[in-house]
Order: C-alpha cells, then structure tokens, then sequence
C-alpha cells in the first residue's frame, strides 16, 4: 500500500476535472481571444469555470477574479502594485505581515525592504497564529497593506481573518490574504468578510498545477504584474490557460459542494490518525484542532529527528513533510517550526500529515501502523532515549552546534 | 546555474547504497554499560557530542582494555537524520581494534570515505558532509576524557571548514599566492564552504569562530598593507610621476626636510606644501611660505628657484613650484 499525506505540498488531480479538462488540449484548442470559431468555442466552458469560481467563493459580481499562474505569482502581484501604487506613486511606506508566511510573501517583502518599504512581520502565538488585536497595533498612518494568511500550510491553524479585515476595514488599509491552504479545506466566502484582496492555487485543491488566482474586491484599482495584451479585461496579460481555467473551475466546485459534509470526513480521519499516534509517549501536536483545516496535523516526536522519520515513512511508501533543517537542501530550519518555538524541538521533530477528501480509512490503519514501527525503530537508535550516562566531562553542556 | 541546477537534486538519491544500508540496518547501534565493561575488566568511555535542541546528537560509548589502551567493543546512539545514524555507525567500526591514540585520529573524511560505493564518488551530497563532522568532534572527545586531556588539544591547527578540513592558514596562503578575491574562487581552489555552507558567512547552519568572508576582507587587506609598505620601502628609488598623490606629497616633504628646509630656517622662516596637481605636461606644486619669508622679496625669485631646481632635480622634471 501506498499512502499520499503530503495534501498541503499538492494534491492529486480529480479524475473529474482531468476529464473536464481533456477536451481543451487536442479539439478545442483556439485561442479565446480569437475571433474565429476556433476561439470563441472555448468560452462556454470558460465561462462556466469563471461562475464555478465566483460560486465556490461567493464573490460578488462586481468582484474581479483574475486566473494568474499560481498563488506565488498572486501573491507578488498584490505585494508588488500595491508598493507601486501606493507607496512609489503614494504617501504610504509601510506593509504589515507575519513570520510564517509563504516565502512569496517573505521573500517579496524582504526585496521589497531593500526598495525602502518599512516591513512589520507579527510574531504568532505558540498555536501558531496572530491574534486580530495584534494586528491593529501595528497600523499606522502609513500602511498601505496587511498581508496574511487565511490558514497555515505547516499547522493548518486558522488565522482570524474576519476580526483582521474588521479592523484593517476600520483602519482604512488595504488587506490581502493568502488562502491557499484554505480554499476547498474550509468555506471561504468572500462577502462576509472585508478583504480586499485573496490569492488560490488549483493545485492544493485537486485541481491542475499551473494555474490559480487573485481575488480583487469591487473591481479595485491594482496595477498589473505582468504586462501585455489585453487579456482578462487587461488585468493580467498573457494567453489564457484554458484547460487550466476549465480544471481550477471543476476542483473549485467539487471541493466545495457540500464542504461542510467532506471535511467532517477528513476531520474524523485526521483525528483518528492523530490520536492513535498521540498514543505514544512525549508527543505534541500544534494548535488547538478545532482551530484548523480538518486535514492537517504538525506532530513533535521526542527522540525522532524529522528527515530520518521521513525516510522511515517513505520505506513503508507514506508521503509525509518535515520542516526538520536537515532535510532542507540548505540545512535552514523551517522558519515557521522556529517562530511556533517549542525549545526548537519542533524545528528538528516536526512532522506534517496532511490528508484530502481522497484517502482512505485503509489508509489511515496503515498509516498509524507504520507509524508507530517507525518511531519505535528510530527511538531504540535516538540518544535521547540511552540509559548508560555519559562518563564524567563528556556531558553536552549547551548546544554546541548553534542552529540560529 | 545551469541546465543541471533547473531542477531541484533528489536529496536521498545521491546517498551511496553503503549510507542508505546503513540508514536502514545500522550494525553497532546500541549501548555498553558500565558493569558489562568492568566485568571484562575494560573501561567504559562513555561521550555526548549536540544536544536534540540543535537538531544532532551522538553519543559514543568506546570499552578500552586499559592494559593496552585498545578499543575492544564500540557503539552508538545518535539523534540525527540518516546520513547521521549511517555516519556513526561506520564511526564506531573504524574505531573497533584501534588503539585511544590512533582512532583520534579519525577525521570525518575517513567517514565518509568509509561510506562510498566507489572511491571517486561522494557518499552523501554536500550538505550533508556535515554529519559526519559530529562523528570526528565525539571521538577526540571520548579521546580526551580517557586520557585526561582537552578534547582541543587533540587538534594541531584551527579549522575553518570541517567538512573539507581546512585550516585557516591553508586558506591565507592559497588566498595570498593565487590573489583570490571571491569566495566561490576559495572553494574552488580549496572546496572550504562547498558542503555545510557554515563556515562561509554568519547566519548559516551552525555558528562558527572563523568564517571565510572575513578570513578574505582580512587577508585581503593584509596584502594591501603589503603592497604599500612595499611602495613605501621602494619609495626614493621610486618614480614620482607613477606615485600616488599622497605618496608624491610625502616625497616632496621628505626632500624639503632633507635639503630646504634648514636653509629657510636659518633666516626664521618656513614652508609648508599645501597641494599637488598633475597636468599631461606640469606637476604644480602648491606651497606656501611660513614666519619670515612670508613676504619676503627672494621668496618669489631666488629662494623660490631654489626650491624649484632642487625637487626637479631629484623628484621630477615636470615639476613647477608655485607659491600661493
């Protein structure tokens, strides 16, 4: 058996949108900016995808959605126009963030600081989240944006969203949310909520890597990223992916028809999963469960360093994800495992599960399982778990290697 | 950059089949304990090295027959990721039937050397040469604490790159000798900073004493030093017209206090060089009198010629003086 728990990295492709989506790549190929026959016979399905987005989101009409490449292109798009807009052509001078945002967030930010902007990035809780009224200290007369997550990708702790805009709102300063990790795991709906703008890719929601989008509230001004032709009302240039468009409609729609019923379905998995490895002893789970999508859990294993818990559960073929430094190519520890803290335990002991409406209850019994022979095999080699002391002087008095 | 680097290496693909075996079936995993040591009538050396806060940690456990300093039976127990738990395990083995002092001198080269497939192939991709460094630290402290001695003192140089094992006077001289300005030019010649990436600039995976920016602004300003002192030392044999300004402004009040000076002084007066501009056909020099040349009516003829026909003469023809 094979188990894929690597959901919020990507998901596989529904059947059902691949199947949407075969039609646009070999018989109905035309460009829909052409005028001829060839083009204009994709727009019925174009169409369609465009109400399936608006639908799934409930963003109203006078709302854009502009399908772009992929969230991280959504995300430097609003980073980098709004700096333009109104921080080059304006008075502003400030943008508010957090510490465990994407790096298109972090990264964008930090070049960003080295055009002038002044950048807050809001510590998080030891949940792993921002608390609204943190936020709201940190506006000044000068912000031009606040810019956080509507879920974590590493804990799938909720950010208060509604209570951010409220205040952001209130403030009068712009607010984007990265909600890559919460379309299609939680309901998103746009107009209960004051956010200006909302970055998605398709690809975390079984649909097709490639494309996602940008949700611009009322239609507002926001210069474009990328510079062209006249395509999607000349807000974002560059010939439409249609079988893209086509598949993100599909996935939008199967992901969040009866949401409500299909997450309680992962939730009951991911807690049974959860609980049964919350079985073994010195174990942590971050953030309260209640408080995150239903597919995600971010376990701390005492004694089991995270790449080599990896390696364990890719010899049983379990995809699973660690932000442990060692298994990243340059050896950083993950900064979101580093500000959620836990005596940096979590840096080098975090393991994330991450589950979709597609695995199985099979699944899970494997899972836990291996589980369990894994963190056994790996805490019998763990010096963490020895019994003979060291001799007299060859105790480690402090970390000698200084991890930052 | 390159076609090679468009796509993200497979970190465990380039682990050797000696690492992933290891990985999977390490063979001296495991502890020895005080009473079973004593039973034998050995002596139980028992070492820590990292800590599960910083993401590594072994610990060493050598039984020493104390009539022969000899290490009869060795194990480990490691927190760390694969290459880690394959690292130490090929540790203890290197150090099985060696004597106190000879396995000390097992560096993290040795490891993982111990680990490839075939000699001319790497056991672990760059990064991870770092995991076998913790392998070389444990040692010389187990080492020290049998023979009652400093873990440091087992170490002859200071090492700036563990991985590769370089010394820092290795890397001066290869600096100095080939005149290295870039850090990619260091690893080049040297392969320091081309594995863990530490020792290259602060903030990397570890902190270290040394980092190799600086060893390079150091040595680099060393060998300007050198350069000028050497200018400097040639000085008078010097040509004038290639000095630099500050250098041709020194030279002219060298030779002023050498051959003019005491003259003017003798009459109670002085001068002082105020500026020097260097034209295609003139080098004027701009100076000023002192006390009682000030207005003094030779000062504009023959004490002026004076000077003038003694700096041509031994710093330049091109030179004009001019008072201001």
């Amino acid at each position: 058996m094979q188990v894929y728990l690597d959901n919020n990295a990507t998901t596989m492709v529904d059947p059902l949108v691949v199947e949407a989506m075969q039609p646009y790549f070999s018989e109905l190929y035309g460009n829909p900016n052409s005028l001829h026959k060839f083009g204009t016979s994709t727009h019925p399905a174009l169409s369609k995808a465009i109400d399936q987005v608006y639908t799934a989101l409930n963003a109203s009409d006078n709302d854009d959605i502009v399908f772009t490449s992929c969230a991280t292109e959504s995300n430097n798009w609003v980073l980098q126009s709004v700096f333009t807009d109104h921080i080059v052509n304006g008075d502003k001078n400030h943008i508010v963030t957090t510490e465990v945002e994407h790096p298109s967030i972090l990264s964008t930010c930090k070049f960003l600081e080295e055009q002038g902007v002044k950048v807050t990035y809001l510590p998080v809780n030891e949940e792993g989240i921002v608390e609204a009224e943190t936020v709201k200290g940190f506006i000044t007369d000068k912000t031009a944006l606040v810019s956080i997550m509507w879920a974590s990708n590493e804990t799938g702790m909720i950010f208060p969203i509604s209570e951010i805009g409220d205040i952001c709102k209130e403030k009068g300063v712009l607010f984007h949310s990265d909600a890559v990790q919460a379309v299609g795991k939680i309901p998103v709906d746009l107009q209960s909520v004051n956010v200006d703008f909302v970055s998605m890719s398709a690809h975390k929601f079984h649909g097709p890597k490639g494309i996602g989008a940008l949700y611009i509230k009322d239609s507002q001004d926001l210069s474009p990223l990328m510079h062209g032709g006249e395509h999607m009302g000349g807000r974002r240039s560059g010939t439409l992916n249609v079988p893209g468009i086509i598949g993100m409609g599909k996935a939008i729609e199967l992901a969040t028809q009866n949401i409500e019923e299909t997450a309680a379905k992962i939730r009951e998995k991911r807690d049974r999963l959860e609980d049964a490895i919350l079985e073994l002893s010195d174990t942590f789970v971050v953030g309260n469960r209640e408080k995150r999508t239903p597919n995600t859990i971010l376990i701390s294993i005492k004694g089991v360093e995270g790449e080599g818990m990896l390696w364990d559960l890719n010899n049983g073929q379990i995809g699973a994800s660690t932000g442990s430094a060692c298994a990243s190519e340059d050896l950083e520890a993950n900064t979101v495992m580093l500000a959620i803290g836990a005596d940096n335990e979590l840096a080098h002991t975090g393991i994330r599960l991450s589950l979709s409406r597609f695995t199985l209850d099979t699944e899970i019994d494997y899972t836990i399982s291996h589980f369990k022979n894994a963190v056994g095999r790996l805490r019998a080699i763990s010096s963490s778990f020895a019994i003979q002391q060291p001799t007299k002087g060859g105790e480690v008095q402090e970390c000698e290697l200084h991890h930052h | 950059m390159a076609k090679a680097d468009m796509l993200g290496e497979s970190l465990w693909d380039a682990y050797s089949n000696k690492v992933t075996t290891l990985m999977n079936n390490p063979q001296h995993q495991g502890e020895i304990f005080e009473a079973d040591a004593e039973a034998n009538g050995n002596k139980l050396i028992v070492a820590d090295f990292g800590a599960e806060s910083c993401g590594d940690a072994v610990r060493l456990y050598w039984e020493i027959d104390p009539k022969t300093d000899t290490i009869v039976n060795s194990k480990f127990k490691s927190f760390g990721c694969g290459t880690a738990i394959a690292s130490s395990d090929v540790m203890t083995e290197l150090c099985i039937g060696k004597k106190v002092e000879e396995a000390v001198k097992i560096t993290n080269i040795d490891v993982e050397m111990a680990l490839r497939d075939d000699p001319e192939t790497p056991a672990v991709p760059p990064q991870k040469m770092h995991c076998s460094v913790m392998a070389y630290d444990v040692i010389k402290k187990a080492a020290g604490l049998y023979m009652g001695v400093d873990a440091e003192s087992f170490e002859e140089e200071i090492i700036v790159c563990e991985c590769a094992r370089v010394s820092l006077t290795t890397l001066q001289e290869v600096i100095k000798l080939n005149d290295l300005t870039t850090i990619e030019q260091i690893t080049d010649y040297t392969k320091a900073g081309g594995f863990c990436k530490s020792c290259i600039k602060p903030g990397g995976h570890e902190a270290r004493e040394w980092y190799l920016v600086d060893i390079l602004a150091d040595t680099r300003k060393e060998m300007d030093e050198e350069k000028m002192r050497a200018a400097a030392d040639a000085g008078s044999k010097a040509n004038f017209e290639e000095m630099t300004l500050v250098q041709q402004i020194k030279a002219i009040d060298a030779e002023v206090d050498e051959s003019i000076r005491q003259f003017l002084v003798m009459d109670g007066g002085d001068m002082e060089v105020i500026d020097v501009k260097t034209s295609d056909e003139y080098i004027d020099v701009y100076i000023r009198y002192l006390g009682a040349c000030n207005g003094c009516a030779s000062s504009s003829t023959g004490t002026l010629y004076a000077i003038e026909s003694t700096l041509k003469e031994k710093l330049s023809k091109k030179i004009r003086v001019l008072p201001i």
